[in-house]
C-alpha cells in the first residue's frame, strides 16, 4: 500500500488493525485511537479517497490501497510562514479555535475533508450530521462547525475574514466596582 | 502577515491571539503518551475482575508466562511489598473517615468490576493482551452493594469485607439558626433530586510509559495526566522511589475534565515494573477498559428543603446528601461532594444553611472530580429547587431569584456558607441574557402552545449560577483537611537575545496556557507575543507546580506569571537606570522601553537590558546579573464566576423527545486574556453540562456490572445532538488577582444542567410534573409523562397516555 504517498511493504499478522500498523509499525502517530467500538472517529483516515475508521479496518484489507492520514495533508510552506502550506481545513481549525486538546482533530479533519468532497457547500446542519461519527469532548462542536464552514468557503475560492469570537469578544456590561484600589494594592505572597 | 495572524495592536491581553499550540496538533506532529517509542519497550496488560465483589482465592499466571513474547507476569501478592500502603487519598475529610487500603493490584478481594488482579508484560501490545487470557483466577462471589440507601441500612452487606460499615464519613455544617428559619416559615418546599453517575470520557484514553534509570539515577514517566507534579510526589510516597529520582512528563494530553486528576494504579504498576524489569514499559487503556478503570463523576442523592417567607424571601435551606464513593477512595474522592457545602446557597441571601453529606462505599468504580466537582451537583439542586419554590408559591422564577440574590452594590458579600464573594453583577448578566433570548416573546409562545394543547410543548429554563473556583487559597484548603496547598509557581527568564522563557507549574491539556501565558508575559514585559515561549508539564523543566484542575490555572498560574514578570521588570528597571545614569524614580516603562521622564531620547529597551545583563560588564553593584525571576502565589480567595443561562426546549409529549432549540449563556468571568479561548471553554463546558441533562448516565445492574460499558451504550453527544450556543459576557473584575480574572473551565458545565432540566420540567409542568429524572432521555421523559396524573380539565396528557402504554 501507499501511506501519504510513501510505498510501504510489510508482512503483518492478519489481525493487525490498520491504525496499529500506522502507529506502531510505521510510526505514523498522527492518527489516534480514542475507543474500541468505532464510535469516536479519532482514528479516521482515507482509504482510496473515502474516510474510514482505521480501528475497524484490518491492515490486510488495505493491501494495495492508497492510505491518506493527517500527516500527509499539509504541503511544504510556500513562504516563510509554516501555515502557508496547510490544507484549508487545518488553517480553519486553527483560525476558528476548532480544537482544544487536539486529540479528535486528525479524525475531525479527515472526516470533514470527506464531507466537503461530497458536499462543497454544506449548511450548518449538513456539517453537524456529517460529523456525527466523530466525537469531541472539548469544544462543544460550535467552533468545529465554524471551522468546516470556513474551510468550505476557502475551498470554493471565497475570501475568508477574521475568526469569529462569538459574543465573548467585548463584554456587554463592564462594571468596575470600587475595587480598583484594592487591585492595585494587591500584595504578592511573601 | 497572513490572514491567520491576528491584527497587531498594542494590547496583547484581552484580544484574540490564535493559539500557538495548534500547529503540531492540526498536522499530526503530536506527542501523546501512547506515541512514545523507546528501545526495548515492553507492553503491559492488566487482568481485571469481571466480578463486582468477590474473594480472590487463587491467581495463577504460569500459563501466561508460556505465551509468545511474554516477559513477565505478576499477581497482586507478587508485587504488594512495593506499595504496601496502597494508592493515596489526599483528602481525609474527617478524622474518623473509613479509608480502605487501595492496592494497585488486588490480593485477596476485588471490589468493583475492573479491579486489577494480575499484570502481564510482553514484547507487543497484542501479545500482552493475548496472554491475559491465560491467567487463571478463582473468584468466590461476595454480596454486591450497589444502592447507597440500602448500603447504609442496619445489617447491610458490606462493599468491603475489611470495613465494619459502608459509611465512609458524615460531614455536617450548620450556619445560622436553621430551626428558627424553618419554624413558622410561610412556605417549605421539599424535593429529592438524583444527580446521576457520569463517565468523564476524555477523548485520549489514559496511557503511561515508564523508563528505568540509564545515564542518570532517575526514572522517567510519561503519563496522560493533568497533574505531573502531584503524581511525582504521590508516587514517591507510594512506591518508594525518592522524589528527586523520578521525573514525570505530561506531554500532549488529550483532555482530562478531572479524569486525569488522579494517581492511578497503572502509574504505580508501570513504575514498579520498570524498576523490577529494568526495561521501559507502556500501558494504554482501551476505552472499554477505561470505563471501569478510570474515575467516574457525580452520583449523589440530594434531599433538600427550602423555607421562605410569604413574599418569597428565603429564610433557610437544608441539604442532605448521599454521595457514592465507589469501591475505593481515589485522590480527592471524599472531598468532591463537600465542595458543594459552599455552593448550595449559590447567589442567594438567607438566614441559615444546613448541609450534611454522607459518603457511601459501593461496589462500583470510584468517583472523583469530574468537571465542576461538587459544584455542578449543588448548583443543579438549588437552581431546580428555586424553580420548584417559585411554582409552589406562584411567583415568576426570575422574580423569586431577583428577590433573593445578592445585589451588585452589596459586594463583597459574606455568604451564609462563610465565604466572601468578591465581585459580581447578577442584574447585568440577567438583563443581557433575557434580552438576547427574547424571554418575554418565548413566554408568550409557551402560553399559546399550552392553550392550544400542542403535542410539542415549549419549556424555558433558567440558571442564575455562580461557582467558586481557582483552587485555591492554601489556608482554606488546610481548614478543609485537604492534603496540600493551592499555590502556583512561575519562572520568567529573559534570554540574551531578548526572547523570553516562561515556565509554569500548570499543566494544560487543551486550555491554551501556552498562548494565554504568552499574552500575559508579552504585555507585562513589553516584548512581542512571538518572542515568548512557555514550558510546562515536565518536572525536570517546571520543577514546582500544583497543576491544572478546578478552573485554577489562569487565576493562580496566570497570576504567578504576572508577578514573575513584574519582578523581571523591576530588576530590568534598576539596570536601565544604571545604564542611563538616571535615578530609577525618573524612569518610565512603557511597552518594553525604559525612558527618562522628560528626555524621551534617553531610553533603553528591555531587550537592551537583557543583553547588557548577559554580558554583565557593567551592572549595579548590589544586584545579581540576572533577569530571571520566580513567583509563587497563593490567592487569598477563590474566584466566583457567575452568569445567567437560558434554555428553550421543545418536548414531544407523545414520544418524550427533547429538542434543545436555543441556548443563551451570558457569563461573567471577570477580565479576559483571550476571548476566543474563553468562548471555547464556555462552549465545551455547556456541552458537558447539557450532556448530563439530556444524554449521559453510567448505569449499573444489580450485580454491579457497568451496563453502559462502552461508547456504544454511553451516550456522549455528537455535533448532531447540539445546537450553536449563543454567548455573551459581562465583566466585573475579580479582586483576588492582579489580572482581574476568574476561572472559566467549569462554569458552562455547572450552569447548563439546571438550565436544561428547568426547561424540560417547565414544558411538562401543566401535566402536574415537577421532576424528570436525568438524563431527560425520551424514555425517562415518556415514562414520567405516563406516570403523571392527567391535568384537571385538560385532555392533552390523557391523549398521550391513551396512545402509549395503555
Amino acid at each position: 500500500m501507499t501511506v501519504d504517498g510513501q510505498a510501504c511493504d510489510d508482512d503483518v499478522e492478519p489481525r493487525l488493525l490498520l491504525v496499529h500498523y500506522l502507529r506502531d509499525v510505521l510510526g505514523k502517530t498522527g492518527t489516534n485511537v480514542g475507543c474500541d467500538t468505532s464510535n469516536c472517529g479519532a482514528c479516521t483516515v482515507h482509504l482510496d479517497g473515502d474516510s474510514v475508521k482505521s480501528c475497524t479496518v484490518l491492515t490486510v484489507q488495505a493491501d494495495g490501497a492508497e492510505v491518506a492520514t493527517i500527516e500527509g495533508l499539509a504541503q511544504p510552506p510556500t513562504d516563510g510562514d509554516a501555515t502557508s502550506g496547510w490544507h484549508p481545513l487545518q488553517k480553519a481549525f486553527h483560525a476558528e479555535h476548532g480544537l482544544q486538546c487536539g486529540y479528535c482533530t486528525p479524525g475531525m479533519i479527515m472526516s470533514s475533508m470527506d464531507l466537503l468532497g461530497r458536499n462543497p457547500s454544506p449548511s450548518e446542519e449538513d456539517v453537524r450530521h456529517g460529523l456525527e461519527g466523530n466525537l469531541c469532548r472539548c469544544t462543544g462542536y460550535v467552533n468545529i462547525v465554524r471551522s468546516v464552514l470556513r474551510a468550505a468557503a476557502e475551498l470554493r475560492g471565497e475570501t475568508v475574514g477574521d475568526a469569529d469570537e462569538g459574543g465573548i469578544g467585548e463584554a456587554d456590561v463592564v462594571s468596575d466596582p470600587e475595587h480598583e484600589e484594592q487591585l492595585e494594592n494587591l500584595e504578592v505572597a511573601p | 502577515m497572513t490572514a491567520l495572524d491576528a491584527p497587531t495592536t498594542d494590547a496583547v491581553v484581552g484580544v484574540t491571539k490564535l493559539r500557538k499550540e495548534d500547529a503540531h496538533l492540526v498536522t499530526g506532529r503530536t506527542r501523546w503518551t501512547d506515541n512514545v517509542q523507546l528501545p526495548g519497550l515492553l507492553h503491559v496488560a492488566l487482568v481485571r475482575s469481571p466480578m463486582a465483589h468477590a474473594r480472590v482465592t487463587d491467581v495463577d499466571v504460569s500459563a501466561a508466562l508460556e505465551q509468545p513474547g511474554v516477559v513477565a507476569a505478576y499477581t497482586g501478592a507478587d508485587l504488594v511489598e512495593h506499595w504496601s500502603g496502597g494508592l493515596p487519598c489526599a483528602w481525609p475529610v474527617t478524622e474518623d473517615m473509613r479509608s480502605p487500603v487501595h492496592l494497585p493490584i488486588a490480593t485477596d478481594e476485588v471490589r468493583h468490576v475492573g479491579d486489577a488482579v494480575a499484570v502481564v508484560v510482553a514484547r507487543t501490545r497484542y501479545q500482552a493482551a493475548d496472554a491475559t487470557e491465560f491467567v487463571v483466577v478463582d473468584y468466590e462471589p461476595l454480596p454486591v452493594v450497589t444502592d447507597m440507601e440500602a448500603a447504609l441500612a442496619d445489617g447491610a452487606d458490606l462493599a468491603d469485607s475489611t470495613l465494619d460499615s459502608n459509611e465512609c464519613f458524615t460531614w455536617p455544617m450548620v450556619n445560622g439558626d436553621i430551626d428558627a428559619a424553618f419554624d413558622g416559615a410561610a412556605h417549605v418546599v421539599t424535593r429529592r433530586f438524583v444527580n446521576q453517575r457520569l463517565i468523564p470520557t476524555a477523548i485520549e484514553p489514559r496511557a503511561v510509559v515508564c523508563a528505568p534509570p540509564r545515564d542518570q539515577r532517575e526514572f522517567t514517566m510519561w503519563s496522560a495526566t493533568q497533574i505531573p507534579h502531584i503524581l511525582r510526589l504521590m508516587l514517591a510516597l507510594t512506591c518508594g522511589v525518592p522524589e528527586h529520582e523520578l521525573r514525570v512528563i505530561a506531554p500532549d494530553v488529550g483532555g482530562g475534565f478531572g479524569s486525569k486528576l488522579n494517581v492511578y494504579a497503572e502509574e504505580a504498576i508501570c513504575l514498579v515494573l520498570a524498576k523490577l524489569l529494568d526495561q521501559p514499559v507502556k500501558w494504554t487503556e482501551s476505552r472499554t477498559e477505561g470505563y471501569v478503570a478510570t474515575i467516574h463523576g457525580r452520583d449523589q442523592v440530594q434531599d433538600l428543603s427550602i423555607a421562605l417567607d410569604e413574599d418569597g424571601r428565603i429564610r433557610g435551606l437544608k441539604a442532605k446528601l448521599l454521595a457514592d464513593m465507589g469501591a475505593y477512595l481515589q485522590l480527592v474522592t471524599p472531598g468532591v461532594p463537600l465542595l458543594g457545602a459552599f455552593m448550595f446557597n449559590a447567589i442567594y441571601k438567607m438566614d441559615a444553611l444546613s448541609f450534611e453529606c454522607t459518603g457511601v462505599f459501593t461496589n462500583k468504580t470510584p468517583t472523583d472530580a469530574y468537571r465542576g466537582a461538587g459544584r455542578p451537583e449543588a448548583t443543579y439542586a438549588i437552581e431546580r429547587l428555586i424553580d420548584e419554590a417559585a411554582h409552589e408559591i406562584g411567583m415568576e422564577p426570575f422574580e423569586l431569584r431577583e428577590r433573593n440574590w445578592i445585589k451588585h452594590e452589596e459586594f463583597p458579600y459574606e455568604t451564609i456558607a462563610g465565604i466572601t464573594y468578591d465581585s459580581g453583577n447578577y442584574e447585568a448578566a440577567t438583563a443581557r441574557a433575557k434580552e438576547m433570548f427574547d424571554y418575554d416573546g418565548l413566554r408568550a409562545e409557551q402560553a399559546r402552545r399550552r392553550e392550544s394543547g400542542d403535542k410539542v410543548q415549549l419549556g424555558i429554563g433558567i440558571s442564575t449560577f455562580t461557582e467558586m473556583c481557582g483552587l485555591a487559597p492554601s489556608r482554606v484548603l488546610g481548614s478543609l483537611s485537604y492534603g496540600a496547598g493551592g499555590w502556583e509557581h512561575a519562572s520568567v527568564r529573559m534570554l540574551a537575545t531578548g526572547k523570553v522563557e516562561v515556565v509554569t507549574g500548570t499543566s494544560p491539556h487543551g486550555q491554551g496556557h501556552v498562548t494565554a501565558w504568552s499574552q500575559i508575559a508579552a504585555q507585562a514585559l513589553g516584548v512581542p507575543y512571538e518572542d515568548v515561549e512557555v514550558r510546562h508539564g515536565d518536572t525536570a523543566v517546571a520543577h514546582k507546580g500544583m497543576d491544572t484542575y478546578g478552573s485554577r490555572s489562569l487565576v493562580v498560574g496566570g497570576y504567578a506569571v504576572q508577578v514573575a514578570c513584574d519582578k523581571v521588570v523591576a530588576k530590568a528597571k534598576r539596570v536601565a537606570a544604571h545604564m542611563l545614569e538616571a535615578s530609577e524614580d525618573d524612569l518610565e516603562f512603557d511597552r518594553g522601553t525604559f525612558s527618562v521622564r522628560g528626555s524621551p531620547d534617553a531610553s533603553r529597551t528591555i531587550q537592551d537590558v537583557a543583553l547588557a545583563v548577559f554580558a554583565a560588564h557593567d551592572y549595579p553593584e548590589d544586584m545579581e546579573p540576572s533577569l530571571d525571576s520566580d513567583a509563587t502565589v497563593d490567592p487569598e480567595n477563590f474566584s466566583y464566576p457567575h452568569g445567567t443561562h437560558l434554555a428553550a426546549v421543545e418536548v414531544d409529549t407523545e414520544t418524550g423527545m427533547v429538542h434543545l432549540r436555543d441556548y443563551v449563556a451570558v457569563d461573567d468571568v471577570g477580565k479576559v486574556i483571550n476571548p476566543q479561548i474563553v468562548e471555547g471553554q464556555v462552549h465545551g463546558g455547556l456541552a458537558q453540562g447539557i450532556a448530563q441533562a439530556l444524554f449521559e448516565e453510567a448505569v449499573y445492574d444489580a450485580e454491579g456490572n457497568l451496563v453502559t460499558g462502552s461508547l456504544v451504550d454511553y451516550y456522549v453527544p455528537s455535533a448532531a445532538d447540539l445546537p450553536t450556543f449563543r454567548t455573551d459576557r459581562t465583566e466585573t473584575p475579580a479582586t483576588s488577582n492582579p489580572l482581574g480574572v476568574k476561572g472559566v473551565g467549569e462554569a458552562g458545565t455547572i450552569a447548563s444542567t439546571p438550565a436544561i432540566m428547568n426547561a424540560v420540567v417547565d414544558a411538562l409542568r401543566p401535566m402536574g410534573i415537577n421532576d424528570v429524572p436525568m438524563p431527560a432521555s425520551p424514555r425517562n421523559v415518556w415514562e414520567t409523562i405516563q406516570s403523571a396524573a392527567p391535568p384537571v380539565g385538560g385532555d392533552k396528557a390523557s391523549g398521550a397516555t391513551n396512545g402509549g402504554a395503555a
